[in-house]
């Protein structure tokens, strides 16, 4: 008999005042499937834990990495206090995978920003002015193309000689190629559609077109694939340390324990071995992130 | 056809002439002066120009890179400053090494990959595709030098069933491919290289195949009524170009991979000499040998991209 709208005014009216199919926003969509991806998210919570372990070296690691001793040294796991032994010169090992993690970050990630920004803005550049100007780029980017990977940074960084800069320097060189290549694509695709036309009839200059229209649908496959070359990163830098080529002695870095422990691998096999898996744990936890990162934001490479 | 050929033939000579320029400038990116390995430190500035001008370092660059490009095409790769050899022998004996590497590398990481992928990309979802996927990542994950120690451990310090290093007591003049003694050298670093090409192929078809398992033509030839073997032929059979692009990709990184493995297993390949040049500061091997590999990267690109127009005709109208 009576209308339930005048019982319950207001809290009805607010019931109905959200729509009855609740459309997610993209980016709403993305996190909600990252919460549901379980493996993703204990990657992810990996990586938080080694990133976490990086900064605050200081506070966690149980011994100086620097302080050597010549009573110490190449002990096994669980040797007074040290968890997991000693290196040759008698230095803690877990303080040193600790302080080493620093280093191997930072060429991971480094290179891989600035080659997202000097590659993509080439690419999205290069793209959207098509002609001569892209068949320039993309053609230089193409004798790059002809190196494989390891021996293009091998080339680099040997012919600078090491240390972390040139290092980073190195891998920067590497990844701006595939990465030009990958904003190229996805801004070629783009710039015939509809919507681009209209935003140029409508009176927006170049700058502003690229700026509002084609830089977020360049930005998902970039970002998938600058975090899948993460892992490629932190491997190819700690293969340069491994050479020789990265950072220099004493300065912790998974790579070069890895390179200096090969010789006293048949003394205290399980402690050479740590560096080499903490490598691996970081490396495959960024590649599972990373595609987790891509099956939830929908980005076909 | 043969206009395809010419055209992918004449793309490539750009690229190899760019890869030569990248290259030459090895030398000038390096810190210090060209010269400075090789003369001693208290050299008078008159010795200096003497041999800048025999060297030809006194030319501006461009005409130096004309001289360099000359050289090259002639075959001389400069002289070693750690053994006074010609460049070009110590490449090509490196590289023959190395090739013995991927001879074995290749074929089997293609089969291991291309199996697991087919398989996975069948299956989509079920506990084998999980499987294939996880061992597919940590395939791609591992440092294959580390993989090298690992394995250098278990199999020749613990149950010495295989030799942990080189290429026997002779080194690479008394290697003989088909006799054990000889062929067990190989074991260790073949299956080493071959670990992350395995993990990249296997990811590669899984995808290309469950991609194509997608495609109308596929519901087609289930409503004419083939057997899942037949249709899975079909399959398989279109996901191969894209498989065998990854795999000519590959056939590079393992020719440049091959350094950190090669160093593991003191392999005396191409790799080992790269290092050797680092070490010593050898900058006409390491520009020889980057220049070398780089060239045969570039034409086994060159022989992937026809073998697959030769696979799929649609490629050659692109």
């Amino acid at each position: 008999m009576s209308d339930i709208a005048l019982d319950k005014p207001a809290e009805t009216f607010d019931e109905q005042a959200a729509p009855a199919t609740q459309v997610r926003s993209y980016w709403q969509s993305v996190f909600y499937r990252l919460r549901h991806d379980p493996v993703t998210l204990f990657f992810a919570a990996i990586v938080l834990l080694v990133v976490l372990a990086a900064i605050f070296a200081p506070l966690i690691a149980p011994f100086d990495p620097y302080k050597e001793s010549i009573i110490a040294r190449l002990k096994p796991f669980g040797w007074k206090d040290h968890w997991l032994g000693t290196d040759e010169l008698g230095r803690d090992m877990l303080s040193r995978l600790i302080y080493g993690g620093r280093v191997s970050l930072l060429m991971g990630v480094v290179p891989v920003l600035i080659a997202s920004l000097v590659g993509g803005m080439l690419g999205v550049v290069g793209g959207f002015a098509g002609g001569r100007l892209n068949t320039a780029i993309m053609r230089t980017m193409d004798v790059f193309y002809a190196f494989p990977s390891v021996l293009l940074a091998v080339a680099i960084a040997g012919a600078m000689g090491g240390g972390i800069g040139n290092g980073m320097m190195a891998l920067t060189l590497v990844f701006i190629p595939p990465m030009c290549r990958v904003a190229e694509t996805a801004t070629t695709q783009i710039r015939s559609l509809d919507y681009i036309e209209a935003a140029r009839a409508t009176g927006a200059g170049t700058f502003k077109v690229i700026r509002y229209h084609v830089l977020g649908n360049v930005l998902g496959p970039v970002f998938v694939y600058a975090s899948s070359l993460v892992s490629v990163s932190i491997l190819l830098a700690s293969g340069l340390s491994f050479l020789g080529l990265g950072v220099r002695p004493p300065t912790p870095d998974w790579g070069l324990m890895l390179s200096t422990l090969r010789q006293s691998i048949y003394v205290v096999p399980f402690v050479c071995a740590a560096p080499g898996a903490v490598i691996f744990v970081t490396s495959i936890s960024f590649n599972l992130v990373s595609d987790g990162l891509r099956a939830a934001m929908d980005v076909r490479m | 056809m043969i206009f395809y050929i010419l055209r992918r033939i004449l793309y490539a000579i750009p690229i190899a002439l760019g890869v030569s320029v990248v290259c030459f400038s090895l030398v000038y990116i390096a810190p210090g002066d060209p010269l400075q390995t090789v003369m001693p430190p208290d050299a008078t500035a008159e010795t200096i120009e003497i041999v800048k001008h025999a060297y030809g370092f006194d030319k501006p660059i461009p005409i130096q890179y004309v001289i360099w490009l000359g050289h090259l095409l002639t075959g001389d790769l400069g002289m070693s400053i750690a053994t006074r050899r010609p460049v070009i022998l110590e490449v090509t004996d490196a590289l023959a090494n190395t090739s013995l590497l991927a001879l074995f590398a290749v074929p089997l990481s293609f089969i291991i990959g291309y199996t697991m992928g087919a398989v996975a990309g069948c299956f989509p979802g079920r506990w084998l595709d999980r499987l294939v996927t996880g061992t597919a990542v940590v395939g791609v994950s591992l440092p294959n030098y580390w993989l090298g120690i690992v394995l250098v451990v278990f199999f020749a310090v613990e149950y010495s069933l295989l030799p942990a290093t080189g290429m026997g007591p002779s080194g690479s003049t008394n290697f003989h491919i088909f006799e054990w003694s000889s062929a067990r050298y190989l074991v260790l670093p073949v299956f080493t290289l071959a670990m992350i090409p395995i993990g990249i192929l296997a990811r590669t078809t899984r995808a290309a195949v469950a991609e194509v398992r997608n495609q109308d033509f596929v519901q087609t030839l289930r409503a004419k009524g083939l057997s899942e073997f037949a249709v899975i032929r079909h399959v398989l059979k279109n996901s191969l170009p894209q498989v065998m692009a990854v795999m000519g990709l590959q056939f590079g990184y393992l020719l440049g991979g091959s350094i950190l493995v090669e160093t593991v297993f003191t392999w005396p390949g191409s790799g080992f000499l790269l290092s050797k040049a680092i070490i010593n500061r050898d900058v006409p091997v390491l520009q020889g040998t980057i220049l070398t590999l780089s060239l045969v990267f570039v034409a086994t690109n060159l022989v992937v991209d026809l073998l697959q127009s030769l696979v799929d005709p649609r490629i050659r109208r692109a």
